[in-house]
């Protein structure tokens, strides 16, 4: 338990750090952002007006802190382009990811594992290689590869998928899922692989097998379960990953979630609407990294005596 | 006393056993033959970007009106653009930037990273602690956010690309360096260049880098394909290098318009990056196979 705590408490300065290392990056842009925000043909005292009240004559570190006391009462800034609230349209993009996300981490986690116990099990013969040829090309594809050939084949050619985003329709976002799916099944299929493999030599195995145990249930029931340790731990990190590698996805299939928002933010220069998404993100990848370390703990108790 | 002709045996036998720069590549060689190769088809790709104005039968920027967006044929391999630019001369000349944008950032993160190990793990204290919270604050900003934030900053262009990837991969060599030299620290030989009053940077950089350098040789190998990776997402969001450079994601940006009637367009680039990051992990894991045995299942 106290370990536990001590990790969360470790995370703090970190997330502080987060925070600090993104606002100073926003804030060197040479230029005043009231200036850019409102065009060419504006008066001096316009521009003086508007910096005052965007509170951009008070010192950075004054700025800072507001922006983190805002920023824990949920108030993340206005919109420069938009002029709402930040989190308002965070929220709003939120549960398109969070759905493409959990998609894409079901299909990844279902065809890795299957894959990768088959390719263990099938060890050096045809299929393993083929399995982890085929992982190995998914991991080295290009999320926007992958999304422009299932768009371009399943969709529009064999017109199975619609070719972007329909609100409310689940079947339009199986595409997506593959496509941010793929790379993370690659890479769940060869850890499951090397991981059971390595189980499989263990001592309890050849007892499991001496016993007169078949092998399908030695590898169902003792192996598989005991070399699951670091593909979970794997596999919580990837959905952190997910709802942060989204950014392609949701660019090719239009899918309004925070990725999108980030873009858009960079293309019409809204600082504040970046500066929301990357914490956000960030923040959730911080939480999903620290949950798999707890996690770690919590399945083997070898390493909650450690930590 | 032990007879010289058999100590001699004996200790060269040892360095045998030690395996040699020489003999870990033939081991390679030996055992990975995927690995090698990968490294062919890298250098060979590499000849080609070096060689591009001479291979590439028309040139980068190179216009036909009356051309456009043609399928693939014998005058163009892979097609023409909409402006009517050959593809094929435009993937070759994009493997320029691509590979430049995948090398030299990986070598500035290389140089940062092992700087900042370096000093972390050597100096230890309040050094430590605070290069390693700023690695680690750098590794939780996931790397693509990351680089939107700097391109975003900076401005998008080609140059700021190499700035923002340069920032982006530091961390994960300083805390690999950084591990490495606490342990290589407390070793007798260390001990002993410390007492005869080696200087801590000679110890630095004779006694304890040198043994870094496997681990680097591999970090560098897996990152430059994540680093071609990136540049070919932003290019593609169209934040990160900007035309009328060509580059690997620009002409994959530039050619999803035509997606649903000139599909040719966006296979070429798409291809020629999976292979480089494909051959580039290929070997990356070959390297490690042989250079690093202790995490060859990771």
């Amino acid at each position: 338990m106290k370990s536990v705590l001590k990790r969360i408490v470790g995370t703090i300065p970190v997330l502080i750090g987060v925070v600090l290392l993104i606002f100073i990056m926003l804030r060197i842009i040479p230029g005043n952002a009231a200036a850019v925000l409102l065009g060419e043909h504006v008066d001096q005292a316009t521009i003086d007006r508007l910096t005052q009240s965007m509170g951009l004559n008070d010192p950075v570190i004054v700025q800072f802190f507001k922006y983190i006391g805002n920023a824990l009462q949920g108030d993340l800034g206005e919109s420069y382009r938009y002029s709402r609230p930040v989190t308002e349209m965070i929220l709003e993009a939120f549960p398109y990811t969070v759905e493409l996300a959990l998609l894409a981490a079901l299909f990844a986690w279902v065809l890795g594992l299957a894959a990768g116990v088959v390719a263990a099990i099938r060890q050096n013969r045809l299929l393993d290689r083929l399995f982890m040829g085929a992982s190995l090309m998914g991991v080295s594809m290009p999320i926007f590869m992958t999304s422009l050939l299932l768009q371009y084949f399943l969709a529009f050619r064999l017109e199975w998928f619609p070719l972007t985003m329909e609100q409310g329709s689940l079947v339009s976002m199986v595409l997506p899922a593959i496509a941010l799916g793929w790379n993370s099944a690659g890479s769940v299929a060869r850890m499951t692989r090397s991981s059971l493999i390595e189980v499989m030599q263990a001592d309890y195995i050849d007892t499991a097998r001496a016993k007169g145990l078949g092998r399908r249930a030695v590898i169902l029931g003792h192996a598989l379960k005991n070399s699951m340790l670091p593909v979970i731990t794997m596999m919580a990190l990837q959905l952190s990953s997910m709802l942060s590698g989204a950014v392609i996805t949701e660019s090719v299939f239009a899918i309004p979630g925070i990725g999108r928002l980030a873009t858009t933010a960079i293309n019409n220069r809204d600082m504040p609407v970046l500066q929301g998404t990357v914490l956000f993100t960030t923040v959730l990848v911080i939480a999903g990294n620290l949950l798999a370390d707890l996690l770690y703990g919590v399945l083997d108790p070898r390493i909650r005596k450690e930590v | 006393m032990a007879d010289p002709q058999t100590l001699n045996e004996t200790l060269q036998s040892q360095i045998g056993e030690q395996d040699g720069a020489r003999e870990k590549l033939l081991r390679l060689c030996r055992q990975n033959k995927l690995a090698v190769v990968s490294a062919v088809v890298i250098l060979l790709i590499l000849l080609m970007a070096v060689f591009a104005p001479l291979i590439a039968p028309y040139g980068e920027a190179e216009q036909d009106a009356l051309n456009r967006l043609q399928p693939p044929s014998a005058e163009h391999w892979f097609g023409t653009d909409e402006l009517g630019r050959d593809v094929f001369s435009r993937v070759l000349y994009g493997s320029r930037l691509s590979l430049a944008i995948g090398i030299l950032p990986s070598i500035v993160s290389l140089a940062i990273g092992i700087l900042a190990g370096l000093l972390a793990g050597y100096f230890g204290g309040w050094l430590d602690y605070i290069i390693m919270r700023i690695a680690d604050v750098m590794l939780s900003i996931p790397s693509l956010l990351l680089a939107m934030v700097v391109m975003y900053t900076l401005g998008s262009s080609t140059v700021n690309l190499f700035v923002a990837l340069s920032m982006v991969g530091w961390a994960s060599v300083a805390r690999v360096v950084r591990s490495q030299t606490l342990s290589i620290k407390e070793s007798e030989y260390v001990e002993a260049a410390r007492s005869i009053g080696v200087s801590r940077w000679t110890i630095m950089r004779r006694h304890i880098l040198p043994n870094c350098i496997p681990s680097l040789i591999v970090l560098f190998t897996l990152n430059v394909p994540s680093a071609i990776l990136s540049e070919s997402s932003l290019s593609f969001l169209g934040i990160g290098a900007q035309p009328p450079a060509a580059s690997w994601g620009l002409i994959v940006n530039q050619a999803k318009q035509f997606l649903f009637t000139q599909p040719w367009l966006c296979l070429a680039p798409c291809v020629a990056i999976m292979i480089v990051v494909l051959a580039f992990n290929f070997l990356g894991d070959g390297l490690r196979d042989v250079l690093d045995p202790y995490r060859k299942n990771q």
